[in-house]
Parts: C-alpha cells; sequence; structure tokens
C-alpha cells in the first residue's frame, strides 16, 4: 500500500493545480475522485458516439496563464483558441455582432446609436482600469482584515497602496463600480438597449442575481478579468474541448510521479484530536495522510464529509448558510449538420464565437425573476456556441457540438425536486428559443444532454448545482469566502486544506483558488515556494 | 421587402477597412501599396517614396487625403457659447469664415482632445479632431440649445500643401488670392480654408464624399503644372515635427484614452497654454487649469529639443546630467529643411523648467542588429523648428 | 451677469429652500454670527414636512408621518422646541391573519405576537444590527472621509470605528464585515423564521428605496434606520409632540430665533455663479440678491441642473448629476376618515404607532419586480400611521386622517400616472378594506400622491425624498456624487445641504447640520 502526504478529495481542475503544485514540491499525492474519470466540471465527454461535449464549463478565459506555465500545460496538450466574434439576435431580425476588430465593433454599434459606438472606448477603458487593480489579487490569498498577523497586515497596506495608486477621482469611482448593478453601469454610458444586454452578460453569468442587483458590475470584472495570450477579456475555446484543461493537468501531474485514483469517492474526512489523519472512501477503504485538501464545495466538504463535532458551531454555522444556490443549466446538443441563422452573413464570424438571443436587459432581469420565484426563466438568456466551428477534433466534419448555457435554472423547482418532466421541459424553452431563431434546427439534432443544478450536483458533486461553488455576492468575496477567518484555504481541522471554487477568487475555469491553496500549504510546511510564478506584472 | 437603414449597414463588415472617397485614386497612385489603418480607414504610409513626398510639401505641391479626420457639425443658436464652454478658447473672438486651433478638456482639465474649429455662420461650426468624442460633445450639450452631428464619413477632406499651393488651386479655378490664413470661404460648393499641419503654405478643402473625386481630378489636372504629388503620413509627420505640431495620443495621451491615472495631461503641460483663455466665461478645466498654475503643481512640460549629431531620437530618454532621468521623446527627426536634429519631447518639471540646461537624450541606433547606444547633449529651442515667410504671406506667391 | 461689487451683500449666506436641513443649516449659520436670508418656494416653510390641506377639513402631515431619526444634537445646537423626551410608539405588523406582530420601545425591544424562541431570535438579530448600526453612526455626524486626503479627523472616525467594532469581539468584527453590503433577506433568513417579522425588516429596509429585499446592499437601508435614534434610543420613533405638521414651523422658530430671514413664496430662478464662484441668486420676480455663500438645501439635481447655469459646471459633472438615481418608489395615500377604522389585530394603544401591512419577505420581494420595468406593484406593502391622533387639528371633531406609505409606484409609470393613480388607488383602498372592513363606508375623501405629485408639490426630482437613492454607490463619497460631496460643490460658495447630501435623507436636520458645520469651519476667521 502506497503511502500519501497529501490527499486531494475530487479531481476538479483545482483539485489538480493545487496536487500538480505539491507534488513537484516534493510530496506524495494522491487526488480520489468519485466519477470514472477527472475533471470535474472541466471535461470533455463522449456522451454520444462520434460527439465530444464540453458538457459543464465551456469557455477558457479565466484560466491563469502562470499556471499553465508553472505546470507545462501546453507541453501536455492544452491550446487555447480566442473567439472570431459574437452576436445577439434581435426579435426585429437583425442582430448585434461584437467583432475582434475595434473600428468594425464600432462601425457595428454605429448601425444602432452613433453615441454608443464612441462611448464604447470610455467604457472599455474604465472597466479595463478596475481590470487592471484586480488582475494582481487573483493570485494572492485574500489578508485577513481581523488576522493582525503580519502577512494580512503587509497585505492589507499593499492592497491600500494598490487603490491609492487610482486617484481620489478613481477611488470614488471603483467604490461605485463595486456596488453598482450592471444595468445602472451601463446606462452611464450606452443608450441602446440591445448594446446594453450583450455587455450585460457578462455581469449576470453563473450568478444567481439580475442585472439590476447592485454587485453585478464586480461581476463583469470577474469574467472580463481573463485573457488569452495577454489580450485582456478575451475569451477562448480550449481544443479538444474543457477536457483539454484537465487532461493536461492530469498527465503533468502524473508526468511528475502523482496518483489519480478514479472511482474512489470519499465518503469521510478523518481527524483526530483537532489533525485530520486521511480520508474513508466508500466501501470503507481507508486511506492515511497527514494533508488532506478538499477540492469539493465547502458545504459539502464541512456538512457531510467532515463530523459536525469536530468543527466549531459558529463555523458550521456559517457554512450551512454559505449561499450557493444554483442559477444555470446546461443544453448541450450534438448536431448532423450546421445550424443556420438566417439573420446572419453567411459564413459570419459571429458563429465563431457566443451566440444570444436576449435583446434587452429587462428580458434578462424578468428572466431572473422567475428564478426568485423558484421557476426556469420562460424566456431564458442562453449564451450558445459551437465550438466545433473554430475545433476540428470534437466530432467529424460537417457535424457540430452546440453548448447552450442557460440562465436561470433554480436548484428546486417551486420548492420542490427536479423531476424528469422537469427537465424535459426546461430543455423545450431552450431548444424553442434557438429555433425561432434557426428553421430547421429540430431536425438536425442527434444527441441532446440537459443539464439542470439537479444534473450537475449529482454528476460534478456541486452541492444546489452552483458552478461557482458559491454564489458572488460581497459577503462571499475576498476575506468573506467561503467563511470569515477561514478564507486563507485552511479550515478549523489542522491540516485539512480547501482548494476549490468555494474559496478566493472563487469560480470559472481558472484555476487560481487551486493555486493558492497550494502556496500556502507549502508556506505551513516550511516548503519553498519559489517555483510557484508570482502574478504576472500589469504594468 | 425594404430594409431598414439599420439592417442596410450590416454589410458593413465585408469592408473591415474603410476606404476613403478618394480610394481608387491613391490606390492607382500607389506604387508601393503601403497602408496603414487611421481610424478605420485605409490610409497610406506613402504612395512611392517618402522622401520625396516630403519635397513635394516643401518645394512643390503635396496632396494628402485628410479624410479620415473626425468631423462634428455644431449648430444652433447656442452654438457659439456652447464652444466656448467646450474648449479653452474664446469662441466669441472666433469671426465668421475663421478658423482656429484650439483644444477642450474635461473637468479636471486633462486634454481630451486638439483639434480645428471652423465657423462658417454666427451659429454654425465644425469641429475637426483626431479622436472621437460624441458622447461628451452631446452631455456638453446639456442646458444648450444646440444640435450636435458626426459627419466624418459625409464629409471627404483634402490637404493641399506646398509652396505652390496657391498656385494650383488658382489653376484649378479657385480664387483663394485674399485667403488669409485661417481664414474659410466656400467656393463651387467646395470649402476651402488656408489651413493645414505642414507649417508651409497650404489649404484644406472639404467636399461631400459624392463630390469627392471630380475634386481629386479638378485639382490633379490643374496641379500637374505646378508638381503636385499625392502624399503618405510618412512625409506629412516629417513636416508636422518641423512646424513643431503635436499629434494626440502621439506627444501626449488624451483623456478619455489613457488607462493609467498619471499619463493624462494639462494644456501648460503640453505647450498649449496659450491657447487657455482665462478671461472668458467658465469652460471646462478652467478651475483646475488655474489651481495647477496657482499651486504650481504642474507636473510636466513639453519642449523642442535639438539634438546633437544626425540621429532621430525618437522615444529615446532624455537625462539631466546624464543620469536623471527627465523624461522622453515623443516625436524625432533629422530635418531636411532645418538641417538640424529635432524632436519634441515631454519633460517631468522641474527639468525643462527650472532645469534647462545639461540635457541628454540616449539614443538607441540599431543598426544591423546591434544597438549603437550614444549619449547626445540636447538644446531646449523654441517650436517651430522651421519658419516660413511664405506661410502666412498675403497674396500668396505662385511658388 | 452683475458683479458683486456692483450690487452690496446684505447677507452673508442665501439658503435656498426651507425645509429642515435648509432650516438647519440657516440656524446654525445665523447662530455663528452670520447674516442669513432662506429663500422658499412654497408659501409655508417645512419642505417634506409641509402641512397640507388635501380635502375640506382635513391636513395631511406632510410626505413623512413619524420621527425615527431626528438628531439630538441637531435639536440642541439650533435650540428645536419639541419635546425633549418623547414617548416612543410601537410597530404593528399585520399580515391579515388577525395575529398581529407588535414592536414596542425602540425598534421592538419587547415584541408580542410570536412564539418565545421567535422573540429571542430577534432580540439577538436586533442586538447584532444595533451594534454594527452603532459602528457606522458615528460616519453621519460628520463630513464624508476625504479619498487620498485623510485628515486626522478622518483618521480618528476610522479608528474609533475600528476599536467599536472589535469592542466585542472578533468574531462580532467579522460578522459586520460579512453583512455590510449583503441583503437583507439573507440576513433575516439566517436568523428569523416568522414571516411577518422577516416582512417587516424586508419593508423597513426597502422603504424609499430602489430595491427589494433580495438585492444585494439592501441591509444598508435597515442600518440607516437603525443609526436614528429617538430619545437616545436607536431604532426608537416617536410623534412629536402636536404632530409632524408642527414640527416644520418648529424648525423655522428655531430659525428665526437664531436671527435667520425666512421668505417664503419666493421661487429661486438662478443661482449667480460667475467663472465657477457663487455669488447669490436670482428669483422667480427678477429681484438679484447677493451673498458670498449661497448653500443649496434642495435636489442636487435641481441645483445644479436647472438653478446653477450648466455652463458653469464642468460637462463632467453635469455628467454624474444627471446620472445620479433619483427616481422615487413611495406613493402617499391620505385618507379623509369621519371616524377611526378598526384594524383587525391592532391593539387599541398601537394606534399611536406605526402599523405594517406586510404579511412577508416574499410579498416585499415580488411587489418589487414590477417597479423594476415602470409598474406598480398589484400587491405592494404599506406604512400607516394615523396623523390626526396626535395633531387633532388635522381633521375635524371625530374625524380622523390616516397617512400611508406605499411601495412600490415607480415614478417613471409606463402608460403614465394619469391612467395609473385610479387604478393603484382602487387596489390601496381593496386593501385597507381588508385589513379593515368597513373603513370604504368612513371615507370622505382620499389623495394618492405619486412620485410625480410629490415632485411637483415638493419640488423633488423624480419625487425621490431621499434626493437621490439612498444605495451604496451613492452614499458618503459619492453622495450624491465625487465632486460635489462633503457639502462644498466645484462652484466656489455654493454648498449643498439637503438630503442629496451625505448622509442622506429622512427627518434628522445631518446633511445641514453638517454642512453648516463645514461652510463655518472653512472660513478663515
Amino acid at each position: 500500500m502506497q503511502k500519501f502526504d497529501c490527499l486531494i478529495v475530487g479531481g476538479g481542475h483545482n483539485g489538480l493545480v493545487t496536487a500538480c503544485y505539491l507534488q513537484r514540491a516534493g510530496l506524495n499525492v494522491a487526488v480520489l475522485e468519485k466519477n470514472g474519470w477527472v475533471g470535474g466540471a472541466a471535461t470533455s465527454r463522449e456522451l454520444t458516439p462520434g460527439f465530444l461535449y464540453s458538457n459543464c464549463s465551456y469557455v477558457c478565459s479565466l484560466f491563469r496563464p502562470e499556471i499553465m506555465r508553472d505546470l507545462e500545460l501546453p507541453r501536455h496538450g492544452l491550446q487555447v483558441i480566442a473567439y472570431e466574434g459574437g452576436a445577439v439576435f434581435t426579435r426585429d431580425g437583425d442582430y448585434l455582432a461584437s467583432y475582434r476588430d475595434h473600428d468594425s465593433h464600432r462601425r457595428e454599434f454605429a448601425r444602432y446609436s452613433k453615441r454608443d459606438a464612441e462611448a464604447y472606448n470610455r467604457y472599455a477603458r474604465d472597466v479595463t482600469r478596475q481590470c487592471r487593480f484586480i488582475q494582481p489579487l487573483l493570485m494572492r490569498t485574500a489578508p485577513d482584515p481581523l488576522g493582525f498577523r503580519p502577512r494580512d497586515i503587509s497585505e492589507l497596506l499593499y492592497l491600500a497602496r494598490k487603490f491609492g495608486e487610482f486617484g481620489p477621482q478613481e477611488m470614488a469611482q471603483t467604490l461605485r463600480f463595486w456596488t453598482m448593478s450592471i444595468s445602472d453601469f451601463l446606462d452611464e454610458y450606452f443608450e441602446t438597449d440591445v448594446i446594453k444586454a450583450y455587455l450585460a452578460l457578462s455581469g449576470i453569468i453563473g450568478t444567481a442575481l439580475g442585472p439590476m442587483s447592485p454587485g453585478t458590475a464586480y461581476v463583469l470584472l470577474h469574467h472580463y478579468m481573463g485573457e488569452v495570450d495577454g489580450s485582456v477579456g478575451a475569451w477562448g475555446y480550449a481544443r479538444g474541448g474543457m477536457g483539454a484543461v484537465t487532461q493536461a493537468l492530469a498527465r503533468s501531474f502524473e508526468s511528475v510521479g502523482g496518483v489519480i485514483r478514479t472511482d474512489a469517492e470519499v465518503e469521510k474526512i478523518l481527524s483526530r484530536g483537532g489533525r485530520t489523519t486521511g480520508v474513508v472512501l466508500a466501501g470503507g477503504e481507508e486511506i492515511k495522510a497527514r494533508l488532506v485538501v478538499s477540492n469539493a464545495d465547502v458545504k459539502r466538504t464541512f456538512l457531510k464529509l467532515v463530523e459536525e463535532k469536530d468543527l466549531p458551531g459558529k463555523f458550521v454555522h456559517r457554512v450551512k448558510h454559505f449561499k450557493m444556490r444554483g442559477s444555470s443549466g446546461k443544453v448541450n446538443i450534438a448536431l448532423d449538420s450546421l445550424p443556420e441563422f438566417p439573420a446572419l452573413p453567411k459564413d459570419s464570424n459571429c458563429m465563431r464565437g457566443d451566440m444570444h438571443f436576449t435583446d434587452s436587459v429587462e428580458r434578462m432581469e424578468r428572466a431572473y425573476d422567475d428564478w426568485k420565484a423558484g421557476r426556469w426563466s420562460a424566456d431564458p438568456f442562453l449564451d450558445m456556441m459551437i465550438p466545433t466551428t473554430i475545433d476540428p477534433t470534437m466530432t467529424s466534419p460537417g457535424k457540430h457540438f452546440m453548448s447552450c448555457f442557460v440562465q436561470y435554472c433554480p436548484p428546486k423547482v417551486e420548492g420542490r425536486d427536479w423531476t424528469d418532466a422537469d427537465r424535459d421541459a426546461f430543455a423545450e424553452t431552450v431548444i424553442s428559443q434557438i429555433a425561432d431563431y434557426s428553421p430547421g434546427f429540430r431536425d438536425r439534432i442527434v444527441h441532446m444532454e440537459v443539464r439542470t443544478p439537479r444534473e450537475i450536483e449529482r454528476e460534478v458533486g456541486i452541492t444546489e448545482g452552483n458552478i461557482f461553488q458559491g454564489e458572488l455576492t460581497f459577503d462571499q468575496l475576498l476575506f468573506n469566502r467561503p467563511v470569515p477567518g477561514y478564507a486563507q484555504y485552511r479550515s478549523p481541522i489542522a491540516g485539512l486544506y480547501m482548494c476549490g471554487s468555494s474559496t478566493h477568487p472563487g469560480g470559472g475555469v481558472m484555476g487560481a483558488p487551486g493555486r493558492n491553496a497550494a502556496m500556502e500549504i507549502l508556506r505551513d510546511l516550511k516548503r519553498p515556494t519559489e517555483a510557484m510564478s508570482k502574478a504576472h506584472d500589469v504594468v | 421587402m425594404t430594409l431598414s437603414p439599420r439592417h442596410a449597414a450590416q454589410a458593413h463588415i465585408l469592408m473591415p477597412r474603410l476606404e476613403t472617397p478618394f480610394h481608387s485614386r491613391l490606390a492607382a497612385l500607389s506604387e508601393v501599396n503601403d497602408w496603414y489603418t487611421w481610424s478605420g480607414y485605409k490610409a497610406p504610409h506613402s504612395l512611392a517614396d517618402a522622401e520625396l513626398e516630403y519635397f513635394a510639401i516643401r518645394s512643390t505641391a503635396a496632396l494628402f487625403d485628410i479624410s479620415p479626420m473626425v468631423k462634428y457639425r455644431i449648430a444652433g443658436p447656442d452654438a457659439e457659447r456652447y464652444l466656448n464652454r467646450l474648449t479653452v478658447r474664446d469662441v466669441r473672438k472666433l469671426g465668421v469664415s475663421r478658423v482656429h486651433y484650439t483644444a477642450w478638456c474635461d473637468d479636471h482639465g486633462h486634454v481630451l482632445d486638439d483639434g480645428t474649429l471652423f465657423r462658417f455662420g454666427p451659429d454654425e461650426f465644425r469641429l475637426c479632431c483626431q479622436e472621437r468624442h460624441l458622447p461628451w460633445l452631446l452631455d456638453s450639450a446639456y442646458g444648450f440649445a444646440v444640435t450636435i452631428a458626426e459627419e466624418t464619413e459625409e464629409i471627404a477632406g483634402l490637404a493641399l500643401q506646398g509652396p505652390t499651393s496657391y498656385a494650383v488651386l488658382s489653376a484649378a479655378g479657385f480664387d483663394v488670392a485674399r485667403l488669409k490664413p485661417f481664414d474659410v470661404v466656400t467656393l463651387d460648393r467646395v470649402t476651402i480654408s488656408r489651413t493645414g499641419f505642414t507649417g508651409d503654405l497650404g489649404y484644406e478643402l472639404f467636399v461631400p464624399r459624392d463630390e469627392a473625386l471630380p475634386l481629386w481630378d479638378r485639382l490633379w489636372a490643374a496641379g500637374e503644372a505646378h508638381g503636385i504629388r499625392a502624399i503618405g503620413y510618412g512625409a506629412l509627420n516629417q513636416a508636422r515635427i518641423e512646424a513643431g505640431f503635436i499629434v494626440a495620443n502621439a506627444d501626449f495621451m488624451t483623456a478619455e484614452t489613457a488607462l493609467r491615472a498619471d499619463r493624462v495631461r494639462l494644456p501648460d503641460e503640453i505647450g498649449l497654454d496659450w491657447l487657455v483663455d482665462t478671461e472668458k466665461p467658465s469652460f471646462n478645466g478652467r478651475a483646475a487649469i488655474l489651481a495647477a498654475r496657482r499651486n504650481q503643481s504642474l507636473k510636466h512640460i513639453l519642449v523642442g529639443l535639438e539634438i546633437e549629431g544626425n540621429i532621430p531620437a525618437e522615444h529615446a530618454i532624455v537625462y539631466h546630467r546624464g543620469k536623471h532621468e527627465a523624461g522622453i521623446v515623443t516625436a524625432g527627426i533629422w530635418s531636411p529643411i532645418a538641417k538640424r536634429n529635432i524632436a519634441i519631447a515631454s519633460l517631468e518639471r522641474p527639468y525643462g523648467e527650472r532645469f534647462t540646461d545639461d540635457l541628454w537624450v540616449e539614443i538607441y541606433a540599431l543598426r544591423e542588429l546591434k544597438y549603437q547606444k550614444m549619449m547626445k547633449r540636447a538644446r531646449i529651442v523654441p517650436r517651430p523648428f522651421v519658419k516660413l515667410a511664405r506661410r502666412s504671406a498675403t497674396p500668396p506667391g505662385l511658388r | 451677469m452683475t458683479s458683486s461689487d456692483a450690487l452690496k451683500s446684505v447677507y452673508d449666506a442665501i439658503v435656498v429652500g426651507a425645509g429642515h436641513n435648509g432650516l438647519t443649516a440657516a440656524a446654525v449659520l445665523a447662530k455663528a454670527g452670520r447674516s442669513v436670508l432662506v429663500l422658499e418656494a412654497a408659501e409655508a416653510p417645512g419642505g417634506a414636512l409641509r402641512s397640507r390641506i388635501f380635502a375640506p377639513g382635513y391636513r395631511s402631515p406632510g410626505l413623512a408621518h413619524i420621527v425615527n431619526r431626528l438628531d439630538a444634537a441637531v435639536c440642541r445646537d439650533i435650540g428645536l422646541d419639541v419635546a425633549r423626551e418623547p414617548r416612543l410608539v410601537p410597530t404593528t405588523v399585520l399580515d391579515g391573519s388577525g395575529r398581529a406582530v407588535v414592536l414596542r420601545g425602540a425598534y421592538g425591544e419587547e415584541i408580542e405576537g410570536v412564539s418565545p424562541e421567535e422573540a429571542a431570535a430577534f432580540a439577538a438579530l436586533r442586538k447584532k444590527l444595533v451594534f454594527q448600526a452603532a459602528v457606522l453612526k458615528r460616519f453621519l455626524r460628520r463630513p464624508p472621509p476625504r479619498l487620498g486626503a485623510v485628515g486626522p479627523g478622518d483618521l480618528a472616525a476610522f479608528a474609533a470605528a475600528g476599536f467599536g467594532l472589535i469592542r466585542k469581539g472578533r468574531e462580532e468584527a467579522r460578522d459586520f464585515l460579512r453583512m455590510l453590503l449583503m441583503n437583507v433577506a439573507d440576513v433575516a433568513d439566517e436568523y428569523l423564521a416568522d414571516d411577518r417579522l422577516k416582512g417587516l425588516l424586508a419593508f423597513d429596509a426597502t422603504l424609499g428605496i430602489h430595491l427589494g429585499p433580495r438585492s444585494p446592499t439592501s441591509l444598508l437601508g435597515l442600518y440607516y434606520r437603525l443609526t436614528g435614534e429617538v430619545a437616545g434610543k436607536a431604532g426608537g420613533q416617536c410623534m412629536p409632540a402636536g404632530g409632524m405638521a408642527a414640527l416644520g414651523p418648529a424648525f423655522a422658530r428655531a430659525a428665526e430665533k437664531a436671527g435667520v430671514t425666512i421668505r417664503c413664496a419666493t421661487p429661486v430662478a438662478r443661482i449667480l455663479a460667475d467663472r465657477g464662484r457663487a455669488g447669490g441668486v436670482v428669483t422667480a420676480d427678477g429681484t438679484e440678491i447677493a451673498a458670498p455663500i449661497v448653500v443649496s438645501a434642495i435636489h442636487p439635481q435641481k441645483t445644479f441642473l436647472d438653478l446653477v447655469d450648466p455652463a458653469e459646471s464642468g460637462t463632467g459633472f453635469i455628467r454624474a448629476i444627471r446620472n445620479l438615481r433619483s427616481r422615487g418608489n413611495v406613493a402617499q395615500l391620505n385618507l379623509a376618515l369621519d371616524r377611526l377604522p378598526t384594524f383587525e389585530g391592532l391593539p387599541a394603544d398601537a394606534r399611536e404607532g406605526r402599523i405594517l401591512l406586510v404579511r412577508s419577505m416574499e410579498q416585499v420581494e415580488t411587489a418589487f419586480n414590477p417597479a423594476k420595468y415602470g409598474e406598480f406593484s398589484p400587491d405592494p406593502v404599506m406604512e400607516i400611521t394615523f396623523p390626526s391622533r396626535a395633531d387633532p387639528s388635522l381633521a375635524p371633531v371625530g374625524g380622523c386622517t390616516l397617512s400611508a406609505l406605499v411601495q412600490y409606484a415607480p415614478y417613471d409609470l409606463k402608460g403614465g400616472w394619469e391612467a395609473g393613480k385610479p387604478a393603484l388607488q382602487k387596489i390601496l383602498l381593496e386593501k385597507l378594506e381588508q385589513h379593515a372592513p368597513g373603513i370604504g363606508w368612513s371615507i370622505v375623501a382620499a389623495e394618492l400622491l405619486t412620485p410625480a405629485d410629490m415632485e411637483a408639490e415638493y419640488g423633488l426630482p423624480g419625487g425621490h425624498w431621499h434626493h437621490g437613492e439612498l444605495q451604496a454607490d451613492q452614499l458618503l463619497v459619492n453622495r450624491p456624487t465625487f465632486a460635489a460631496s462633503g457639502y462644498a460643490t466645484p462652484i466656489e460658495g455654493l454648498y449643498l445641504a439637503g438630503a442629496g447630501a451625505h448622509p442622506g435623507g429622512g427627518i434628522s436636520g445631518l446633511p445641514g447640520w453638517n454642512a453648516a458645520r463645514h461652510i463655518l469651519a472653512g472660513e478663515k476667521p
């Protein structure tokens, strides 16, 4: 029986990132994954013969390039390709396209409003300023304002200094930006509804908030702070689907001697005298280790895997009230041919990006009202794309895989559990929205996979199917994520750490939580951390 | 079914680089196919030979397509009062049929852009500039009876510059003999101003886009005897540096594009203090500019430099006493007409203000894959570097 | 433009608007020896406290119908002659079941009508919120901190807040930092089980604010309420002796006693400014009055978009002022009744207080939804008082007035208020009938003031009684906007002193008090 220094509970991308860093630092690490494959919510799976599905996450923009480099992911097969464009279809048969080319983008906006076309520069400038502020924070542990430890104090001073660089005017603007709704924020720049709807999208994807909820301007940042090869805010596809990210991580991990065990569901995390001692797998096998790192969400980790009696009452209370309600669903579709969107010009590069059908902020907000009432949106907003227009590896020529991210979709339907009939009705809402813009769409469908929060929880294991492992509201960001006082990847149990998206800086296929967790673990072990790249400079 | 104009405009994506109304003529003349993108338009770096194009500016007549300049039509009973609040110069002093060079700032006095303001009538103006400002112009109109229309694509423009430019216009049948510098007149539906970006005798001509090609042909036919030559930006850039003119987002960062808080500039920091009229009624940035002057908190200064030797110093670091970093050269050339190595530089005060001596520039000349590093002495000199009597002579000379 | 040399300044300062903040500012300035003129557009002072005849023989108390944050220091300072030891009045929550929840003392120090466990849970939450509000309170009585140039006063305030915060231990401090920007719904769900109590918190957190209880940051509204004190007790509320209608005249008396000249029915048409310096005002009849200091206690948008020539402000500033979100959501229903109505479940001794008609948090949230799209709530929530109980002069003998603040009724109603008003009024009267069967028979007259009416009647742009949304992005250094936060504005000599300035609306007097003190501190002796 092999001995391990460290066990990672769950083989999602963050767990694998932590595993890679720790193994490279000289620890013996095993990743324990309940499914028959690793990847968590970043997977490519052949759910119907001949079609590879990115069936959960679908874009690769946030993944930190520092991590890709440290872990040699390109050598292990990861390639990221930028989107070519995108479009929102309008109900009058037109569309608003987004083009990579600056001047084409402006002229496209000018079709709707000359003012908005010329307002875009200032908007992009202001958002970029905020991104430049936030980006360096992703790869740093959030300081504890009540920690009073030297590291916390020096980190707080660093933040204060960064903030001070803004100057008074920008500081005040930053305070506004962090607390505004994306809708109000956009109103200060733009007058055209479809333009606002197009830009508002990034303020709400994955959240349990509507575009009119305060705090969604910050969420916009969460989606913009990604980059594709230095192009900040760009989104891209992983060649081979999102599984390419985790496959590369797994290969990187195994190449340095890490062990991955699939079909190994952790049932309990053991501890004695306030120290973790290992885990018990479903089936009873016990694996000992002095370090356990949970990639599972904070609720699953501390309400299911750890005995409540081993934890402080206040901590359990706060974990119980950590909000992670699922808000989105996914419809993955195999198509026997490329769908047509007659509104778009032939061969439009919009087809090689993200497409939407929600042309007003009000429609988005009304979709959210449905979710608040415990229903899936009758008129949902879709973030739809056909990665096979760019990626030849996912299916055979001429055939296509379509990914539709759907918002909003509640964790329970009017308070009760989802049924299969609910799921089918939900899918029908989505398909009929697409079919309205794409004649003959239904006939092209070969196979379809529908994922509501129920399916996400069942397969990936995220409580309530929240794709960010925890909502992105102020009370759950930075030093409050996931629990005040435990926002530095440690837990009340010595030797037990968290590395999933429940921790700072949060969800998205970013890898930063996993990397930051590894950093803290190595600090605790007093091991060198030089092999971990610092965050790239923002100059 | 008829398409709405918005639907019809979808086709813009078929031509991501717009062609100006003169493009067919330029394309026919272009020997080197050396194009760059100017505000989304295809524009020539040079058509055949940048050096010869430069000499056309200084010795005969050069024709340069300025259609991509951003243009706004500003009209209405409050237009004068509106522009007086918007810009730093006193628009009340701008007569009808006159043009002036001006700049405009945000509330903090940071320059948003510079440009030329044309006055066609008591209530009728055109603002020409480098960057786009429609939201700012519209928001500035709150409380004013004024209309603002962006007309960049509708209006085609040509700069005709050089000692024989007057002769070309005369031969083309435009009587502009009495046109003094900064006068503007409309003849045969062609708006002609005695303005330019070269510091030489020269004119700028504007027509609706449909009338662009006939104008070109008319000038071209008339100009053949006077050495007319189409030129690209390379040549124009040399001439403008000689004339000491600055270019937005090249010699300074405009307030709406600067990402970094310390990159914005007050007029006094980019040599535009002379434009600022503090006696006129309130205008954007007034309080901040006056406060900076009062508190002596101006941080930068724009200077003309003459540098020893003949290696252009573009983007070189300027040092004081060879070691203290004092600023950066924003544009620099060897001036063929002045036979001097000239540059425009942005210095951090007190350099350029109290410390004006003992300045040096560090030039890295890439020569056959090796940097030749030179420390060259630089002297602050007044701009323009080249001053030509023919620029302002009225009536103008024929050669 | 007339130069101030040509016109001799009789006054050291002119205050535009005789609302309670304007009068407070005027009184503070006058007490410091300045000669002050207050100009008021309406026939009488009081601003939103101004009582109005809404039916023959019946008067309404003005927009504010209860006191819950009148600042003690302000009262003392300006010598406001209202009762020093006011009696706290209760809040009753009625959900239609007949089972009332009654909160007595300051914000439910004692609570009736809920289970003992729920009462204990409420007490725990109340304690926590009052503690947290107390940490924030110290920032209300001083100008917002200056960014970039934090002064010793700011540092002291932050330090005091910090010490106040950790006084109760690190865990309480952690809770504060977590809860500060939370929504009230999650907080209520975390502590409480009773729908009526959750409904109460939801209502109190969102009244007058364009947020639903589930909107992030909505807890701030509740904190704001709990920073208010009556009789030294946080969260207390009272009816002043003589009723709310007596309050406006009391402020006016205090100002006049301090030496202020108040001129009513004198609308200001323009605030004079030349090249960034204010010099006086021009009244609607064309009279020019010069003064080196002009204090605007009216809405910032009216100040800078209507009264000051926009040419005197920078484009960026005008843009920011126009972007100020200030569209009201509250309507006020005034009923003239021929007798006191009977609300089912309302204890007799709770009639002097306020009554909330709210069933649950969900009801408030659902009521908010249509407001986002310019529609009023089909199932609104409301807060009721009987103003004539404290001030019998408001109604004929035997009669009674009822004032209800109704949420949500958006300023920009789709289809316009002309058509919407009768429809909303019908809903409201039906709702009242459900809670107080027979009330319909006792109605002599009814008047519904929509935000649009409030705009017209009280000169409040958008009909917003806070003079701009009281939301996180429009607070402190951003109230009303950065360049005009801290009372001074980009125009030298022109100051803001109304609810649009820090700390915000409500009958506190603090914006006016802070502004005047700031003006005095900035003057050279």
